[in-house]
């Protein structure tokens, strides 16, 4: 009898969580070699975008896309009271891993937008604007796309610049890369937020035009997948 | 008797018809009613101008492309020239197009353009040519509006395809756009002669010397972004 009842108020508590409403929001690197730099992922009021293709980035957009800093994104964030999950890999979200954040079901913080920096790149990231979160209970998967923030040339040198306007591309954490590249370009054609074009790299680790290696840095989008559970 | 019950069911069924018809605020009512988008298209690609639009509004008797078939002369033209004069009188010539709009700008990478269509059917497609290819277009195909209330908007991501119907010399001869300045259109099929998706360009940055194309010229999917709203 009292084991019974035990098992009853077992059940009540496993019972519980799933009752809880809330939303679970998974980012997963789907890439071959480019690593994430500490996630973005935030929910937020309607009318709030961390970035829009199509239109110049901000000077925040740009410290993220250029060095990973997303301390000024999270700033634009409080100031509209989103729920905000920084960080939630604990650093770099390395090929093949996934990192997870709870949101809190309801309320006007019903869009969701994802940001990180592609390492290595100039200034490319992954990125979602401004999803409308689904109002049923269900799981839904979406997949993200590598965008150029358009703030700097891609000219594939890694050489530590991860600051805005320093044109150079912080570190390769995978260590695929070469060194002594002559540089892919010094323009920058599409000065607003677009689709990454892909890096295009070479297989000389030691010279020739850039410091990426084609046969590990390269990708295809999507470049992540999110799925969205709503509890 | 016979011609009586004829026209009994066909009275009937244009009451079903325009019953359905009215419900202009019910998503799930089809054609009918005259409704109005506007149409806004971003080039989202790092160096591949968008030829004018190409804009169709249209019911279920036309299709502009067909993935795995080969492309209609007119079609052939926009993907090689970006001359969209024959695809949109193709369209016309179907007899199942309520509006189409023949875009008159470039829309440069970054840039956009917004336009508006209004019809009573409620299917849409949309082509434009990336110019610095030698027959790629952006396009969506039969892309369902009924759905949408007024007001609502909708987002549509748009990919690159292959006409198909020139091979992807990209060289300066063959490309049109600002990267080649060389030929548009030409009859010859030297291609697969079927709609694929584009596989993207090489350019002579990445191992394919006669290219006119540099690494700027090089894209991956999407290539444009289509906002559209219903706004009656």
């Amino acid at each position: 009898m009292k084991k019974t009842l035990f098992f009853v108020f077992a059940a009540l508590l496993l019972a519980a969580p799933v009752k809880a409403q809330n939303i679970t929001v998974e980012v997963s690197n789907l890439t071959h070699g480019i690593y994430f730099t500490p996630l973005l992922v935030a929910a937020h009021p309607e009318g709030t975008h961390l970035f829009q293709s199509g239109i110049p980035a901000s000077v925040n957009l740009q410290a993220m896309a250029e060095g990973g800093e997303i301390s000024g994104l999270i700033s634009d964030l409080m100031a509209v009271s989103a729920d905000i999950a920084d960080n939630p890999a604990g650093g770099l979200l390395g090929p093949g891993l996934s990192a997870s954040a709870t949101f809190p079901k309801g309320g006007k913080n019903d869009f969701l937008s994802i940001t990180a920096m592609l390492l290595p790149t100039n200034d490319g990231f992954v990125g979602l604007d401004a999803l409308e979160i689904p109002k049923p209970k269900g799981v839904y998967t979406f997949y993200l796309n590598a965008y150029d923030a358009g703030t700097e040339a891609n000219n594939e040198i890694i050489n530590g610049g991860g600051a805005p306007g320093v044109l150079g591309i912080p570190a390769d954490p995978g260590g695929n890369n070469g060194t002594g590249g002559t540089g892919i370009t010094l323009t920058e054609k599409n000065k607003t937020v677009h689709i990454h074009r892909g890096v295009l790299g070479d297989t000389d680790l030691n010279g020739g035009p850039s410091d990426l290696t084609s046969t590990a840095h390269r990708w295809l989008n999507p470049v992540a997948k999110l799925v969205i559970t709503v509890n | 008797m016979k011609k009586q019950a004829y026209w009994m069911m066909a009275a009937l069924l244009l009451t079903s018809f325009f019953i359905q018809g009215c419900g202009e605020d019910n998503p799930q009512s089809t054609g009918a009613s005259s409704r109005s988008y506007d149409i806004t298209v971003v080039n989202l690609s790092s160096n591949q101008p968008l030829s004018p639009i190409a804009a169709i509004m249209h019911g279920p008797g036309y299709q502009g492309m067909t993935l795995g078939s080969p492309a209609s002369l007119g079609l052939e033209q926009l993907a090689e020239s970006g001359d969209h004069s024959a695809f949109i009188l193709e369209a016309k010539a179907s007899g199942a197009v309520s509006d189409t709009v023949s875009g008159t700008n470039v829309i440069t990478p970054g840039a956009q353009t917004t336009l508006t269509l209004t019809g009573d059917e409620q299917l849409f497609t949309l082509v434009s040519m990336l110019v610095n290819t030698n027959d790629a277009i952006a396009a969506v195909n039969v892309i369902h509006l009924d759905q949408m209330a007024k007001n609502e908007t909708m987002t549509l991501f748009v990919r690159a395809y292959d006409a198909g119907t020139e091979g992807n010399s990209e060289t300066a001869g063959e490309v049109p756009g600002p990267a080649g300045n060389g030929e548009g259109f030409n009859s010859a099929r030297n291609d697969r002669n079927v709609v694929s998706l584009h596989p993207g360009v090489i350019s002579q940055d990445d191992g394919l010397p006669a290219s006119a194309l540099d690494q700027s010229h090089r894209f991956d999917q999407p290539v444009a972004k289509i906002l559209i709203k219903r706004v009656s």
